[in-house]
């Protein structure tokens, strides 16, 4: 037995470098040792990342990081409490390991190590978290777009702050159903287009200015003779539908024009669409994050086992989590809970590399500007330039159809029975990578509600729509919970319309506020 | 440009406050759920935390999602023998992991979680109080509590403020050395003056001996002396409380079967836990009685099996004695809760209830019958006859025939009176 160790401990071949470490202790030296090693190779690699600020925390840490969403900072709220007490029943009953590692996208990114974790795990969540996810975070277009991680931690603590406040001032009570309301509709209270920003005083003088030039230099004395033309304004043009075009951002309608809400409480919607907006790119970039993140590590980790920095024992007990990681069961086993984001993202990477240095006739055919190409540059662009849908449908080969072994089942009103749509053959593979992309689209996944009107000038009430897709009605229970909490925050009558795809309503459902004290 | 942080010594219990808010918004199902698991257990972990079943329903969080029917398709992994077109029934139940019908068969998931002791009992006597409790009365009733007051110049060593000490000690040498500091530098500047100037020899000793008696001045203020010690000084102040005893009596005889026993030791158990953690100064008396009362401890009271007669009238006796002994009722406030399944011989009955309306209800703030009856059906006791008779504002009577019944029983005697 000491043999065989030994002969899996012995360092590489002679020349080469002697371990960073033996065993599986760590130490802050030896973090930051391997820290060094590992961004050396980063660099090699030509990640660009953010400084990173590596915390060493305990288990019970991280379940409270785990309670708020990853989040360092977050105002009270019960959900919090009761997502906590929830992943601690789970831990307790070793239902549940706790995730290596927690990684926020700020600047500079934090990322969490657990103290309990061993040394090669160590490793792994600093190659993972900190070079992985962190270089995505600052490449991707999503993240580029949409989060300042400059300012993220400062708002947190704002939002922190300012919540606490108003439950000094107003009450737990009114704090809460507040947010209460503003939390079921967060999945509608982001923008997923960037609103144009707002045309200074500078330069809204400086455009008027030349519009009057445009005039003075069109002057012609010859118009003022014309007749003028007798229009009456039709009083339908003077009540003019509000808004002016639908608004799907429901919580940025509401803290603009809701007739009822205080200042403080318009604060606080903005705080939770804040929030949400925060998370955005998170939700449509699962399988790109992890799959980059988890093929990152893959690949610095093998790099410094080739440069002999670490043995043979480290590099099993690396393989053995990853393995565990990336696995994806199929439909039909025991604890499958759908697709495996980091074992199809990882496949995904993987394959491109694949692509780019070894393709077959049937990727010439398939990927022709990449077959063959430089892997980094490949990779670079595609995890600067896509989320999930776009990837999936870019990327996804017939090889990685086979190996996963993807099939697709359509499920549809008119027919009684389910029916296989397509499979992993020549016939199906466009049609699964089409279905399969599409599944990671948030605009499928969340039902598209829109503000319509605004009667401001009758009842104030609120009318929105549903704009139905292929048929899929809201769940109805859940609907109705999510109204009362609209009319709530908007304090008149609020009108959901079910509007089939030719713009007829179908059905539709109303709901009063409750009476006010 | 990275940094690595050791935050293991920041506080754990970021979460704390959510998870109180968590138990604050659900207090009203939690707390059913508290009673419900009461009534399941043995008396010996009455006190307990334990874990608590929520529906999920109760606490999901809503959001605008779609719902069953329409048209989808769901792409799977693991493929074995499908081939395209194939067809085949909607799994029925919640397994198809299709993801299609989420609506049929709907488990109704529960929330388990559990109570650590303490937030267990808070939730259990959240909202309860002896009634009537008096505590003006009762101003010459005292207990000496120490309290800060200030500091002094004498005390014991394991009292010494040290900031307070050195911040004297400072002051004193400030004060004290400024006059030999400063003779001290103008007769260095002297010395240092005349050597420059080149004077004679026997002239610099002599201010080379002034500056020397300046020194030993200056060094002769001591760091710390006496008079800078400082201690922290505490006085005993004479606080009033009120101070009370509840007369815990029961009926341990014959006809209390094993099944009413455990009624009545619950309700006790439930009883003397409420005033051990809500009361330090309730004196709690423990009477029970077959044909003739005893005084036992808690031990004995809820654990001794014991059985034989019936007289209810030796308790109450038993109960006003060590009353007039220990409790002298102008001093202390007297609660009493009883509890017999009714049964009684002759005039028992009768007789005990006026010792009852005579001797002890004048005495006492509140008293409480529970009475164990047979079955629901049962005809009312001659004890409860009796006692009927008698009743007054602080003197009830409930009637427990199942466990059940035993806490919402309890929270209704014993519940906070509306301000």
């Amino acid at each position: 037995m000491t043999a065989i160790v030994g002969a899996l401990v012995e360092p590489g071949q002679a020349g080469s470098p002697r371990p960073l470490s033996q065993g599986s202790e760590w130490t802050f030296e030896l973090i930051q040792t391997y820290d060094e090693a590992i961004s050396q190779v980063a660099r090699e690699y030509g990640l660009d990342t953010y400084p990173n600020q590596i915390e060493v925390i305990t288990s019970e840490q991280m379940l409270d990081a785990y309670a708020s969403a990853g989040l360092p900072i977050g105002y009270p709220h019960w959900s919090y409490g009761k997502e906590f007490i929830r992943n601690e029943q789970f831990y307790r009953r070793g239902m549940q390991g706790l995730a290596y590692e927690i990684v926020i996208n700020s600047n500079p990114c934090i990322a969490y190590l657990m103290e309990e974790n061993s040394m090669t795990m160590q490793a792994l969540v600093i190659a993972h978290a900190c070079y992985g996810h962190n270089s995505f975070f600052k490449g991707n277009y999503l993240f580029r777009q949409w989060t300042d991680a400059d300012s993220v931690l400062d708002y947190l603590v704002f939002a922190r702050k300012y919540v606490m406040d108003c439950e000094d001032r107003h009450g737990i009570d009114a704090v809460e159903s507040l947010l209460d309301s503003c939390h079921a509709l967060s999945l509608h209270g982001v923008d997923r287009y960037k609103r144009p920003a707002p045309v200074s005083y500078k330069e809204e003088a400086a455009r008027q200015a030349e519009r009057e030039e445009h005039a003075r230099l069109q002057y012609n004395d010859l118009w003022r003779t014309l007749p003028r033309l007798e229009t009456e304004k039709t009083p339908e043009a003077a009540r003019a539908v509000f808004p002016p075009e639908p608004e799907e951002n429901l919580l940025y309608f509401i803290e603009k024009y809701s007739p009822r809400l205080e200042p403080w409480q318009k604060e606080l919607v903005r705080i939770v669409r804040k929030i949400a907006q925060y998370f955005y790119p998170q939700s449509q970039t699962k399988v790109m994050n992890e799959g980059w993140a988890t093929f990152w590590h893959y690949t610095i980790l093998n790099r410094l086992h080739e440069k002999g920095l670490v043995n043979d024992g480290f590099m099993m007990e690396f393989l053995q989590s990853h393995t565990n990681v990336v696995s994806q069961r199929g439909f039909d086993e025991r604890g499958y809970s759908g697709i495996n984001p980091y074992a199809l993202g990882f496949a995904m990477m993987s394959d491109i590399r694949r692509i780019c240095q070894s393709p077959t006739d049937e990727d010439r055919r398939w990927f022709p500007d990449i077959a063959g190409a430089d892997w980094l540059k490949t990779l670079d662009f595609a995890m600067r330039n896509f989320k999930d849908e776009s990837f999936i449908s870019q990327y996804l080969s017939p090889r990685l159809m086979r190996e996963f072994r993807f099939f697709a089942i359509s499920d549809h009103e008119a027919n009684p029975k389910l029916e296989v749509a397509a499979i992993h053959d020549d016939e199906g593979y466009r049609d699964i990578r089409r279905l399969l992309a599409a599944q990671h689209n948030r605009d499928n996944l969340v039902p598209d509600i829109q503000v319509i009107r605004y009667n401001r000038d009758s009842d104030r009430s609120l009318v929105l729509r549903h704009l139905k897709s292929r048929g899929r009605p809201l769940a109805s229970e859940d609907a109705e919970q999510v109204m009362k909490h609209l009319a709530r925050l908007w304090g008149f009558r609020v009108r959901l319309e079910e509007t089939e795809p030719d713009g007829t309503v179908s059905s539709y459902r109303e709901q009063d506020p409750p009476p006010r004290p | 440009m990275n940094s690595l942080i050791d935050r293991r010594l920041n506080g754990r219990n970021k979460s704390a406050v959510n998870r109180e808010r968590f138990l604050r918004r659900y207090k009203q199902q939690i707390r059913k759920a508290v009673g419900d698991m009461v009534r399941d257990r043995s008396i010996e972990d009455m006190d307990r935390g334990g874990e608590i079943n929520l529906p999920a329903r109760d606490i999901s969080e809503p959001h605008f999602r779609h719902g069953p029917g329409g048209d989808r398709e769901i792409v799977h992994p693991g493929n074995r023998e499908f081939a395209k077109g194939d067809t085949f029934d909607r799994p029925s139940g919640g397994q198809g992991e299709g993801g299609s019908e989420p609506g049929e068969g709907e488990s109704v998931d529960q929330f388990t979680f559990s109570l650590s002791r303490a937030e267990f009992l808070s939730l259990f006597f959240d909202d309860l109080e002896l009634p009537h409790l008096a505590r003006t009365q009762l101003g010459d009733v005292s207990q000496t509590k120490w309290q800060r007051a200030g500091y002094t110049t004498t005390g014991s060593p394991s009292l010494l403020s040290v900031n307070r000490t050195l911040r004297a000690s400072l002051a004193r040498r400030v004060s004290l050395g400024m006059r030999a500091n400063t003779g001290l530098e103008e007769a260095q500047a002297r010395l240092d003056e005349a050597i420059e100037a080149g004077r004679p020899e026997a002239e610099l000793e002599a201010l080379r001996q002034t500056v020397a008696e300046w020194t030993t001045r200056a060094k002769r203020v001591p760091f710390l002396d006496d008079m800078d010690l400082r201690y922290r000084h505490r006085v005993a102040v004479a606080a009033p409380v009120a101070r009370a005893v509840m007369f815990c009596l029961m009926d341990v005889s014959g006809s209390m079967d094993e099944n009413k026993k455990d009624l009545a030791k619950r309700f006790y158990t439930l009883l003397y836990l409420f005033l051990s953690r809500k009361y330090e100064h309730v004196d709690v008396v423990f009477i029970r009685h077959t044909d003739n009362a005893e005084e036992v401890d808690e031990q004995t009271f809820f654990y001794d099996p014991k059985s034989g007669g019936t007289i209810v009238l030796s308790a109450l006796e038993l109960m006003r004695d060590i009353m007039e002994k220990r409790y002298p009722p102008s001093a202390w406030n007297i609660y009493a809760a009883q509890a017999s399944d009714g049964d009684s011989f002759g005039a028992d009955a009768g007789k005990s209830a006026r010792f009852l309306a005579e001797h002890l209800l004048p005495a006492t703030r509140y008293f409480a019958y529970i009475e164990i009856p047979d079955s629901q059906e049962a005809r009312k006791s001659s004890l409860w006859a009796e006692y009927e008779q008698k009743l007054e504002p602080h003197f009830v009577m409930r009637r427990i025939c199942d466990r059940g019944e035993i806490y919402p029983v309890f929270h209704d005697l014993f519940k906070k009176e509306a301000v």
